[in-house]
């Protein structure tokens, strides 16, 4: 088995450059278990042919599929984390965050930027979750809330995409307050008129879920996302028994009223484009709706 | 020392109470035999003051934990009959039901109406269970939430108590949209128009708490915590070990003083010498006149104005460094 476990490995670093992949690359699908080649998977925007599975997606690879060529540019580059509380647990925050930029390359769990969507110019966050599980600190919570400024300054839509596990403990009552301090500039939005679209993609739970992730114009989730407020675990826990099949799927969440559409990652851009086009006319969002009240 | 009484007060307050426990067994001795007491009295008294004090000036925030769940602390009833006595209880989300976890009517504060809104723990198993433990469905932020709309519609301040050890992690929870309504409370009170003010009296639960805590000045109790998760749940993720709480509590700033230095609060409220457990009226009168300082500052504000600056508190909340900033 030992081969197959360094291949495994070898993946991670392969899977972002397009180029020469080699044949023999490959993994099984979570779900289904059916071995899936890195060509295939490439070509099927990382859906699993045989049961639609969506495998996670990177940041990029999001940027590439959503936005018009060449219409990116990221914006609130240099915002990093300060470690304010000082936080140790088995290791030091800081430790954890530089060793996690190593790693990743990345400054934090998000990136934020202006682009165009079928021409349509939006302001948007993209949420990583290989970035410490996609947790929000003061850092995701500062960018997303500058992003969304963004919209209200140039009067463009906003799209949050997101996955993460939640919160990030070791910023404990400081990323608590992100939720609030999100959601009061999605107030502002709601008020001038100016829409907004989140993307729930694998996982999205926690203090994102209660707090941008669920407040869309419209929220769009990925087929077979989990998205909840508590993780199943707690909520085993909490209840003492099992949870039922599909519990916390984006199927669930549709059932339940709390999406509007469970989008295949094929149809992500076209949907956006469309919807996008319904509130703002193709490029106009300066038309102020009356206030509310 | 009874179990009983053990299960009530917490070990580092047991020498304070068998204090108090020794000056009353000398009085009811002496009242029968008719002997002079005072002195032995008074000095039993100044040790038991010394000695709370003594004790409360050094707490570690693991017992603040303690203190903040301690089963006599006051809970939002008790503070409404000691502040509202023309309190009138209000119920339902007019959607799906009335959740117990959460109270709120409508009440007067000196010449003023207002809104009063907190979470309600029981004192027993059966209050409890009643009350959930005071940790909301959907329904009860909803509930929160109509309320706040309708107050803010004919002009009256919020007060919210905070006193929650989360929102509830169930079935019937997440299916009626916990996530969504904590969400929509933090969009709606960010930007309600009329002033709102927060307490948290006892334990500040996460997003549980949060969906009653956004307002124009928040406060906390001197042994209240607030934090983004229990110090047990920490514990368990990060150190994967439950019996780590106690670092855990120390690891996260989750105190009142913790609070006010991260600029998360607008300040710290004292208890009664002992904790507000010791005397529900006393911390019901220091709640009040904090309150009542914050809305002569705030009632005088045009709205647009308070808006403003509420959205701007938010705003700056958080610490991060720039690259190319100082
Ligand atoms: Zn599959």
């Amino acid at each position: 088995m030992s081969w197959l476990n360094e291949t495994a490995k070898g993946i991670k670093v392969l899977s972002t450059q397009k180029k020469d992949i080699p044949d023999n690359l490959w993994r099984k699908c979570p779900q289904c278990s059916e071995i899936l080649y890195h060509r295939e998977l490439d070509r099927n925007l990382w859906v699993c042919g045989a049961c639609g599975h969506h495998l996670p997606f990177t940041t990029e690879q999001y940027l590439e599929l959503l936005f018009d060529d060449g219409s990116w540019t990221e914006t609130h580059r240099g915002i990093v984390s300060k470690d304010a509380l000082d936080f140790r647990d088995v290791k030091r925050y800081r430790d954890r965050l530089r060793a996690t930029r190593l790693k990743t390359g990345k400054e934090d769990a998000v990136i934020t930027g202006r682009g165009e969507i079928g021409r349509i110019p939006v302001s948007a966050s993209i949420m990583d979750f290989s970035f410490m599980g996609g947790s929000m600190g003061s850092v995701v919570g500062e960018k997303i809330a500058r992003a969304l400024l963004d919209s209200l300054r140039y009067r463009e839509a906003a799209i949050i995409l997101s996955q993460s596990g939640g919160a990030r403990m070791q910023e404990s009552l400081l990323s608590l307050m992100q939720m609030a301090k999100t959601s009061a500039v999605l107030a502002r939005l709601r008020r001038e008129g100016i829409p907004f679209i989140s993307l729930l993609t694998n996982p999205t739970t926690g203090g994102v879920t209660a707090s941008y992730a669920t407040l869309g114009d419209l929220n769009i989730a990925e087929p077979g996302a989990l998205i909840g407020f508590a993780g199943p675990r707690v909520i085993k826990q909490t209840i003492g028994g099992d949870l039922p099949p599909g519990f916390q799927s984006s199927e669930f969440l549709l059932e339940h009223g709390m999406v509007d559409i469970i989008c295949e990652r094929k149809n992500l851009k076209k949907t956006i484009e469309s919807t996008l086009a319904w509130f703002t006319d193709g490029r106009d969002v300066s038309v102020p709706r009356p206030p509310r009240g | 020392m009874d179990w009983k009484k053990k299960s009530i007060w917490l070990d580092f307050e047991l020498p304070i109470v068998e204090l108090e426990e020794r000056i009353q067994t000398l009085q009811d001795s002496a009242s029968v035999r008719g002997m002079d007491v005072d002195d032995e009295v008074e000095r039993l008294r100044a040790k038991a003051s010394r000695l709370g004090k003594e004790i409360f000036a050094k707490l570690e925030p693991w017992q603040r934990v303690q203190l903040a769940r301690h089963p006599r602390r006051p809970t939002t009833n008790d503070y409404i009959h000691h502040l509202f006595p023309d309190y009138i209880e209000l119920h339902g989300d007019r959607m799906f039901r009335d959740d117990e976890a959460i109270v709120a009517g409508m009440a007067s504060l000196g010449e003023r109406k207002v809104m009063i809104i907190g979470h309600q723990k029981g004192r027993d198993t059966k209050s409890n269970i009643r009350r959930n433990f005071g940790m909301a469905h959907p329904e009860g932020y909803r509930k929160a939430l109509r309320l706040m709309e309708m107050a803010a519609r004919f002009g009256r301040p919020v007060i919210t108590l905070i006193d929650t050890p989360g929102a509830y992690p169930g079935l019937g929870a997440e299916e009626r949209g916990q996530a969504e309504a904590i969400a929509r409370n933090l969009r709606e009170m960010s930007d309600l128009p009329v002033p709102i003010i927060c307490v948290v009296t006892g334990e500040g639960g996460s997003g549980g708490a949060l969906a009653l805590g956004v307002g124009d000045r928040v406060y906390m109790l001197e042994n209240s915590i607030y934090s983004v998760i229990s110090p047990e749940g920490c514990a368990a993720i990060l150190w994967r070990d439950p019996a780590k709480s106690k670092e855990a509590a120390k690891a996260m700033k989750l105190t009142a003083v913790d609070a006010l230095e991260l600029g998360v609060i607008d300040g710290v409220i004292p208890e009664p010498i002992g904790g507000a457990h010791r005397d529900h009226k006393a911390a019901a009168i220091a709640i009040k006149a904090v309150i009542l300082d914050a809305l002569a500052e705030l009632e005088p504000l045009p709205t647009g104005e308070l808006l403003e600056r509420r959205l701007r508190k938010y705003l700056g909340m958080g610490v991060w460094e720039e690259a190319g900033g100082d």
